[in-house]
């Protein structure tokens, strides 16, 4: 059964894919930086505190998250894998975003000219209704559907 | 022109529109954006000199060395001369294996060249890399009600709380564009209403808690609220002495890094709290209480996580954020009466006291004391003990500290203060 949401656009666009989830706040640094270091081909998650996304592959898939934790310099690491061609095709997050993950993917939409669309405050209940998998739908307006 | 909610001066619109250049064109756009995200209405002006937290020439960070190349080209430079986080190496003074130098030179490959772009881009002098650019010695010292726009979390929460100056937990590279633009978004901790405090933590054990360990209770409860702390003048006396300026340091650095804390008040201490007392306090504020059980839960909570669990440390690491140069003669008296009392003249392991480099200077200048420590094998250096760490050879090795910091961070054990002294004084 699908299931709609309602957030507020931070950087807008249309978009499917596929969901993986994290109901941890993710630490930018920690989840990606291996995957640069070995300029990898896909991204998998490094972060061994992170239990919901420790290996899996982000490459291309749409995060579903709190916020983002960790370093300040999280926002750069953010930019790099994008600019490596390899980062998220979106993130949405159930909370606020927050000033690492805003800088990242504002600084890839405005130097590299690589948008990661982005909905923020689509609440708990988002969080806790998608799983690993399921099949997102975002519309331009900030409606995101589960199915 | 991007369309934005946020009412800009004409010039701003300018820049804006690419009338100063494509490339501030993008800066301006940056910190726009990143302030809309926030709520910010408008820029407003900074009143002193932006501390950036990327010091470090990691070759992966790519866009960040594109970024100042194309600002170099330009000839574009912050508007006053700023000040960064602290260097990640001195073989010198903190020794290693060649395997974990072949390991540094791959992952800081960068670095003398990002040095280079940082003095192109407004450095201070190759004295600023440290992590507490307030230090005296170091002088990057905002007044209280001064607009900043800093990133390095423990640098922003003791320059909000300390200092009352007003600066945001920024991300990296955001921190540089304001210091370029000479503005910030104004939002959140540059508000009145973003200091206000949401949690009132009330101090009731029976002797001063550790700095670092009170930090971490306060950062873990309250995450990324402002707290208002009550009780501590009971040990730290009224305002600020310079003893408490290091108290606070530690305790503010511990719930920046175990919390996202930006700003703490310390009633009768820190000069918001002075002025406007509970009034900081909102109407729907929640308490913590803070004695002696709830400081031996917080610490019985770290977990340690080295490989194997009841190793001898190898190295021990004092300094994360940097000590003050009174923190550095406090430890230099520490370790030597210690070893004293022991009958050892040099420490038990390699012990790395972290300072800012024009402290380190003015410590030096103190020749019978730093002869002294020196003399008992232990070592001073201006490197960031977080960036030894993040060396995967040194992330193995069994690591002391009594940084609560550090230990959040990387595979470092955290003790006190006298059980780091009985570490690398007796093995």
């Amino acid at each position: 059964m699908e299931k709609v949401f309602k957030g507020r656009v931070v950087l807008g666009g249309e978009t499917t894919g596929e969901a993986v989830v994290s109901r941890f706040g993710v630490n930018l640094l920690a989840t990606y930086q291996s995957s640069a270091l070995k300029k990898a081909k896909e991204v998998k998650c490094g972060d061994q505190n992170n239990p919901d996304l420790y290996k899996k592959n982000l490459t291309d898939k749409i995060i579903c998250l709190p916020q983002t934790i960790g370093s300040t310099t999280g926002g750069m690491v953010l930019e790099t894998i994008v600019k490596m061609g390899v980062g998220p095709k979106a993130m949405l997050f159930s909370e606020h975003i927050d000033s690492l993950a805003a800088a990242g993917i504002i600084l890839s939409d405005v130097w590299l000219k690589s948008r990661i669309i982005t909905i923020d405050q689509l609440g708990e209940d988002f969080l806790h209704s998608v799983r690993d998998g399921q099949t997102i739908e975002i519309k331009a307006d900030g409606t995101v559907l589960v199915k | 022109m991007i369309q934005t909610k946020m009412e800009l001066t004409q010039d701003e619109k300018e820049i804006l529109q690419g009338k100063q250049g494509e490339t501030l064109r993008k800066v301006m756009e940056s910190v726009v954006l990143y302030g809309e995200v926030f709520g910010a209405k408008r820029l407003v002006p900074l009143d002193g000199p932006v501390h950036l937290v990327t010091s470090f020439g990691i070759p992966i960070l790519t866009p960040v060395f594109d970024k100042m190349d194309e600002l170099i080209a330009h000839g574009i430079q912050t508007q006053k001369r700023f000040t960064v986080d602290p260097r990640p190496l001195d073989y010198e003074n903190v020794k290693c294996s060649p395997l974990e130098k072949l390991v540094f030179k791959i992952m800081y490959g960068k670095q003398r060249a990002y040095e280079e772009q940082l003095e192109k881009v407004g450095l201070k002098d190759k004295n600023a890399f440290t992590c507490t650019c307030y230090q005296p010695e170091v002088g990057n010292i905002p007044a209280k009600g001064d607009i900043l726009a800093w990133a390095e979390s423990s640098a922003v929460v003791y320059a909000n709380s300390v200092l009352g100056a007003r600066s945001n937990r920024n991300s990296g590279i955001i921190e540089l564009f304001c210091g370029i633009l000479g503005k910030a978004p104004e939002f959140g901790l540059l508000t009145d209403e973003g200091r206000k405090a949401k949690w009132l933590v009330e101090v009731k054990t029976s002797k001063i808690p550790n700095a670092q360990v009170l930090g971490s209770a306060i950062g873990m409860k309250v995450v990324e609220d402002v707290p208002y702390i009550i009780g501590l003048d009971r040990f730290l006396g009224r305002g600020l002495s310079a003893d408490t300026c290091d108290y606070l340091k530690d305790m503010g650095a511990a719930s920046a890094s175990n919390g996202a804390v930006g700003l703490y008040h310390v009633e009768n201490i820190t000069p918001e709290a002075i002025e406007s007392q509970r009034s900081l306090l909102t109407e729907d504020y929640q308490t913590y209480v803070i004695d002696d059980q709830e400081i031996e839960r917080v610490i019985s909570s770290y977990p340690v996580i080295w490989k194997m669990q009841e190793s001898k440390a190898k190295v021990c690491f004092i300094g994360c954020p940097h000590l003050s140069l009174r923190q550095l003669e406090d430890w230099t008296e520490r370790i030597t009466s210690a070893l004293q009392s022991s009958k050892r003249k040099r420490v038990a392991l390699p012990t790395i006291l972290c300072a800012a480099p024009d402290v380190v200077e003015a410590f030096k200048k103190q020749e019978e004391k730093y002869s002294r420590l020196i003399a008992t094998g232990a070592r001073v250096t201006s490197i960031c003990a977080l960036m030894y760490m993040n060396n995967p050879l040194c992330a193995k090795k069994p690591v002391i500290t009594n940084s609560n910091k550090l230990r959040t961070y990387t595979t470092a054990k955290f003790l006190l203060d006298d059980q780091v002294l009985a570490e690398i004084t007796n093995g």
